[in-house]
């Protein structure tokens, strides 16, 4: 018997780090396991007794690199507790600076994280050595969205402008403009990038998801809608503990989230792509049918060209949204504390991220539940790696490992922002 | 020819949200430029390739949370000439350091199925509590402009500027109205370490004290006009307990509160 062990310590260009085992035996691929060394940090625990209006900030620092999906998902979550909605120009604010993340986070995976596992390069500073003009367009597209993020949010991370009810401070429609004329030209590098990730060589591999993600009325989702599957599931958020479950389980090193009675689902823009492309404005679409993405995507390799596409989108509805802006009276809603739990869902660039609070009468948190999108898609992930890795065991073990690597980066797992994941022992196995 | 040698510079994560070290990759003009003047040896964020050291310039980002980290903050302590802090995980702890004021064993239990799993140290503390740090950039996340600053000053051999004074000046630099004073709207502003640009109050927002405390800052005073303003004890416990919880002179005040 063969037995063929490649492991991967530190796991570069996924945010966060972690590792990855591959057990072989006699050519077939047994199991595969990405262990992750992020040490706890225990946000669920001292959010108790916290005030809710505490939520947006402390949640934002679970994940640098999406701080306005915890602070959607916290505020969404909070609203839906106190039984306010918010509509009008702030719901429009929202959506805004949702794009900006988007496009930034987005940006910074296809060009920086990504696009070298393609081209050959061990990251995008070797890239620019012989790319310097796309990346530098990478670097002008990615920082479109943060300049939407910090006009709208005070500043690029951790914005501080996000409070539950609205804005402390709504933009006026002229501070708008001089956006509106960089969105122009990052919605053009946007559609360069569709072109040119839609260029790459890509295996040939596909698996058989079930897509998970938010389906808007109509629109493209950010943080309101439906949890929808390609396997009909359809609920509301505050449904989502009787259809999905997170087990902490002992060979892993993480919590790993189910469909109930079904297993693993996979989220994030294949799975928006997937459910929501008809919502897509026209012009990512026709970018999406040029690119020759279909109606549906399964090929986890190609998720760049989604990205880029839901980078096009959101330029374009940024766009949209300064275009029809009109300034609120209000920059915010009146809000009273009451006792009632809240939920929501938001799409965060990497997948859905729920949020669930358990509010007393005084405002205070007396329990809060987070599902980050990583650990949500890391059984996915697993299932990649197994499925996948078998067909390149002849492959010498750097480039089957560069290849395992990829598999995991097509996900963009945010390693952070999986609050719950921790090191453990790694059973080495035979 | 031969280049001269470019100094080294690596870039560590410890217990974090990777906002701190996404600021550099932020730095999106200078980064191409900085890239030029120094090779990158250690950044796993932003490439595969890793060089040995010793290094030049290490930025530490995150806390120390687990036995191992201790140990790690150790070694690359040594492997490095300078080290500079950046942010206030590293810096003070950060927002994890929550637990100091609590009983880890009992988070645990709120988080995870199975506590026995999870091995954790019953603090997070800042990488100024285990080795000798060179410099400490203040923020949550810190601000690009004075990480270039840092990155700069250290390539001329330079001290970094950043100016020590409070938030409150920062406001009067930019020609903010004051939130407190204006609005009746508490705020850390008067104790708090400028290098935000005063951000919040620009945004009619109080300052909530992520660039952590000052030097010497009069926070009993502060304390009692924000209760003036009508925050109780327990407000007051919990607006010094965020992001620079563990911070000497925030934790005393919290302390203070915590009745
Ligand atoms: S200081 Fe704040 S922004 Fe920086 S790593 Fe820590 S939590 Fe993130
Ligand atoms: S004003 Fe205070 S809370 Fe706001 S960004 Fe500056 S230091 Fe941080």
């Amino acid at each position: 018997m063969t037995v063929k062990t490649i492991k991967v310590d530190q796991l570069a260009r996924v945010e966060g780090e972690g590792a990855l085992k591959v057990i072989a035996r006699d050519g077939v691929v047994q199991s595969a396991e990405l262990n992750i060394f992020e040490p706890p940090r225990f946000f669920e625990a001292f959010l108790r007794d916290r005030m809710y209006t505490e939520a947006p900030d402390i949640t934002a620092r679970i994940c640098g690199i999406c701080p306005v999906a915890y602070q959607m998902s916290a505020v969404h979550a909070m609203e839906n507790a106190l039984g306010v909605a918010v509509d009008g120009p702030l719901r429009e604010l929202r959506r805004l600076i949702y794009c900006g993340e988007w496009i930034e986070s987005h940006t910074l995976h296809i060009y920086m994280l990504h696009a070298p596992d393609f081209l050959g390069y061990e990251g995008a500073i070797e890239m620019a050595r012989d790319h310097a003009d796309i990346v530098r367009r990478g670097l002008d597209l990615k920082r479109a969205g943060n300049s939407i993020i910090a006009l709208l949010g005070g500043r690029e991370i951790h914005p501080i402008n996000v409070r539950v009810g609205g804005f402390y401070r709504a933009p006026r429609r002229r501070e708008l403009q001089p956006l509106a004329e960089e969105l122009k030209r990052a919605r053009d590098w946007a559609l360069a990038t569709v072109r040119w990730t839609a260029g790459f060589d890509f295996p040939d591999m596909e698996r058989d998801y079930e897509f998970v993600a938010l389906r808007g009325d109509g629109e493209y989702p950010f943080s309101q809608g439906r949890i929808a599957s390609s396997r009909g599931l359809d609920i509301s958020a505050a449904e989502y503990d009787e259809h999905f479950e997170e087990t902490h389980v002992e060979h892993s090193t993480a919590l790993h989230a189910h469909i109930k009675t079904r297993g693993p689902y996979l989220t994030g823009p294949l799975a928006r792509y997937a459910l929501n492309a008809a919502s897509l404005s026209p012009l990512a679409r026709e970018a999406a049918r040029e690119a020759g993405l279909g109606s549906a995507c399964a090929n986890p390799f190609r998720s760049i060209i989604v990205r880029a596409v839901e980078v096009l989108y959101a330029c374009d509805e940024a766009l949209r949204i300064i275009a029809d802006y009109e300034e609120p009276e209000r920059s915010a809603v009146d809000l009273d504390a009451r006792a009632a739990t809240g939920y929501a869902a938001t799409e965060a660039p990497r997948g859905m991220l729920y949020h669930r609070y358990q509010l007393t009468a005084d405002g205070k948190i007396a329990d809060a539940r987070i599902v980050p999108p990583t650990s949500q898609n890391q059984p996915s992930i697993e299932e990649d790696l197994k499925t996948f890795a078998t067909a390149w065991l002849d492959l010498p073990d750097d480039a089957l490992r560069h290849r395992c690597e990829q598999t995991i980066r097509n996900h963009d797992p945010c390693i952070s922002c999986a609050t719950h994941f921790l090191r453990l022992e790694i059973d080495r196995g035979g | 020819m031969e280049r001269a040698r470019r100094p080294k510079l690596a870039v560590w994560k410890f217990a974090s949200c990777d906002g701190c070290q996404l600021s550099l990759l932020d730095c999106e003009d200078e980064l191409l430029e900085v890239a030029g003047e120094i090779e990158i040896a250690h950044f796993l964020e932003a490439t595969r390739a890793t060089i040995q050291g010793p290094y030049d310039l290490s930025l530490v980002e995150g806390s120390v949370t687990t036995a191992h980290d201790a140990a790690r903050i150790q070694e690359i302590r040594k492997q490095s000439r300078f080290l500079v802090t950046i942010g206030a995980c590293a810096t003070a702890g950060g927002i994890q350091a929550l637990r100091n004021f609590a009983d880890v064993r009992e988070y645990t239990a709120i988080v995870y199925a199975r506590p026995d799993y999870i091995q954790t140290l019953a603090t997070s503390t800042a990488i100024g509590d285990h080795v000798k740090v060179d410099f400490e950039l203040r923020g949550c996340p810190i601000s690009t402009r004075q990480l270039i600053e840092v990155i700069s000053a250290f390539l001329a051999g330079r001290k970094p500027q950043t100016p020590p004074h409070s938030v409150c000046v920062e406001c009067k630099i930019a020609g903010n109205l004051c939130v407190m004073v204006g609005h009746g709207t508490p705020c850390l502003g008067p104790v708090t370490h400028a290098g935000c640009g005063a951000v919040c109050p620009a945004y009619n927002r109080g300052c909530y004290g992520c660039y952590g405390p000052m030097e010497t800052p009069n926070t009993p005073s502060l304390s009692a006009g924000l209760s003036k303003l009508g925050m109780d004890d327990d407000a007051l416990k919990r607006i010094y307990r965020t992001f620079n919880a563990n911070a000497d002179a925030f934790r005393k005040e919290s302390e203070r509160h915590d009745r």
